[in-house]
């Protein structure tokens, strides 16, 4: 309770920093609140949000789905084995160093339209998911491991009561990271490429230089990260964090 | 001792690690309903005599039979899988049994009951039970699966006495009841003299066995700590390079 009062707090104080500076410069540079509402409202009603919501969704979680893919699956080969860690390490090292931006005017160029958006999406976060899943594998307990063995476990619970629930403990801070940036990197793709999605809305909003619209379109980003850490990540998160304490003390004899 | 009643059998079995002789020429049984013990210095090899009964490294020479149809170890670190509660850890033992996951919670659950763990603890997770209850429920894992074999690697480590004894009365009496057989590799020549009905000493790497003793005829009086005393000398003695 005191928790959820503490957040509203936040909310509102950035509500009432955000009407201060419309009040102090005016509508161009700052719209008030109120004014940004009206034109979201307008926004949702015509169907721009929602299919815009649609195109950056996709685009979002395909780039992010094949970033998870191709990380987890190479970052556990890499874990695995020594010498395909030393040669992917500096190709991710290298990746990561790349600015998205980049990426995005490369991609446009190789591929265009919404692939472009795909691709940059997956190639900016995958470095991310690499590293932790080499992570992940490397510290795997070969203890455990031995124990599940001892019991003849099945390959399945293997999978799923030993490695999977280790692994995932690894790759859960990368993988939250990386699906929060996946959103932003699309939409910044999607501004440079006019292929749809919330960055094309962001782009027309600053060709008509209507401030309103791009704070709408910016309110509804700002909504949908919020509800995917609140709904989704924190259901994980709590999950883990039941179990993830060995630090903290226990008792023992 | 006949060999062909033995749920284990090993025949001058050695086992090197690359160049560094382990183990050699080591002759030991353990009948159906039998309880041995396995002593001797730090680095003998005793753990990886475990290993090799449970199949993780081949014999380098001998023979080593095993007829046992379930083999089941507790471990001397409780190996809990961190994110899986106690019920969930004792039921995940089951998993290579044919059974169905609401008979595997069942018995899991019996399981705990069995070896004292308290039925508020059941759901909690290894980071939130005290080292004593982890060890409860290392040793139900052990025993869900109704060994016929076994093996403890350094049971009672670190445990106080009551837990201990408690922890004794529970398997003497699945050995003097179900016929099990148990393999215990210990350094505490009491836990030995309680519970073995053989005691083999090993020397230090590359062990051999230097000594044997029957166990005591009364698990808890005079002739017990008699031979805990005597394992004691020969245990010396093996440390010392003399058997």
């Amino acid at each position: 309770m005191r928790r959820a009062l503490l957040f509203a707090a936040g909310v509102g104080l950035m509500l009432v920093l955000w009407q201060a500076g419309h009040v102090a410069y005016g509508s161009l540079v700052l719209p008030g609140v109120g004014e940004t509402l009206v034109k979201l409202q307008r926004l949702i009603g015509s169907g721009e949000v929602g299919d815009a919501l649609q195109a950056t969704a996709f685009n979002a979680l395909t780039g992010w789905c094949l970033s998870v893919l191709i990380g987890v699956v190479a970052g556990g080969l890499a874990g695995r084995f020594e010498e395909l860690r030393f040669l992917l390490q500096p190709v991710a090292i290298i990746l990561l160093g790349v600015p998205a931006i980049a990426w995005v005017v490369l991609a446009l160029l190789w591929f265009g339209g919404r692939w472009a958006v795909v691709f940059t999406v997956a190639v900016a976060t995958a470095p991310m998911v690499f590293a932790a899943a080499v992570q992940a594998v490397r510290s795997l307990d070969s203890d455990l491991a031995r124990m599940a063995r001892a019991f003849r476990a099945p390959p399945r619970a293997m999978l799923f009561d030993v490695y999977a629930p280790h692994m995932l403990g690894y790759l859960y801070p990368a993988l939250a990271t990386t699906l929060a940036m996946s959103w932003k990197v699309s939409i910044m793709a999607e501004l440079l490429s006019g292929s749809g999605g919330i960055g094309d809305g962001i782009a027309a909003a600053r060709a008509r230089v209507d401030t309103a619209e791009l704070l709408a379109w910016v309110v509804v980003v700002v909504a949908i990260l919020i509800m995917l850490d609140q709904l989704l990540l924190r259901l994980v998160r709590e999950r883990m964090h039941v179990w993830r304490q060995e630090e903290e003390g226990h008792g023992d004899g | 001792m006949a060999m062909d009643d033995a749920l284990l059998a090993l025949s001058g079995v050695g086992f090197a690690y690359g160049e560094r002789v382990v183990l050699s020429g080591i002759d030991l049984a353990c009948r159906r309903g039998q309880v041995v013990a396995l002593m001797g210095p730090s680095g003998a090899g005793k753990t990886t005599l475990l290993s090799l009964v449970l199949g993780g490294n081949q014999p380098a020479e001998g023979k080593l039979a095993c007829r046992a149809e379930r083999l089941s170890e507790m471990f001397q670190e409780p190996r809990l899988l961190p994110w899986r509660n106690a019920l969930d850890n004792v039921a995940f033992a089951l998993k290579a049994q044919p059974v169905s996951g609401r008979e595997r919670v069942a018995r899991a659950e019996a399981m705990l009951d069995a070896v004292g763990l308290p039925r508020a603890s059941h759901r909690q997770f290894p980071h939130q039970l005290s080292g004593g209850m982890r060890q409860r429920v290392s040793l139900a894992r052990a025993l869900v699966i109704e060994p016929d074999l076994l093996l403890l690697d350094e049971p009672f480590d670190g445990l106080d006495v009551a837990l201990v004894r408690q922890m004794q009365t529970l398997l003497l009496s699945r050995v003097a009841d179900r016929g099990m057989g148990i393999v215990m590799v210990t350094h505490d020549a009491r836990h030995a003299a309680a519970m073995a009905d053989r005691i083999w000493v090993l020397s230090e790497a590359p062990a051999r066995i230097v000594a044997c003793f029957d166990g005591a005829k009364d698990r808890s009086g005079p002739s017990c700590l008699a031979l805990a005393d005597r394992i004691e000398q020969a245990l010396l003695s093996a440390s010392r390079g003399s058997p």
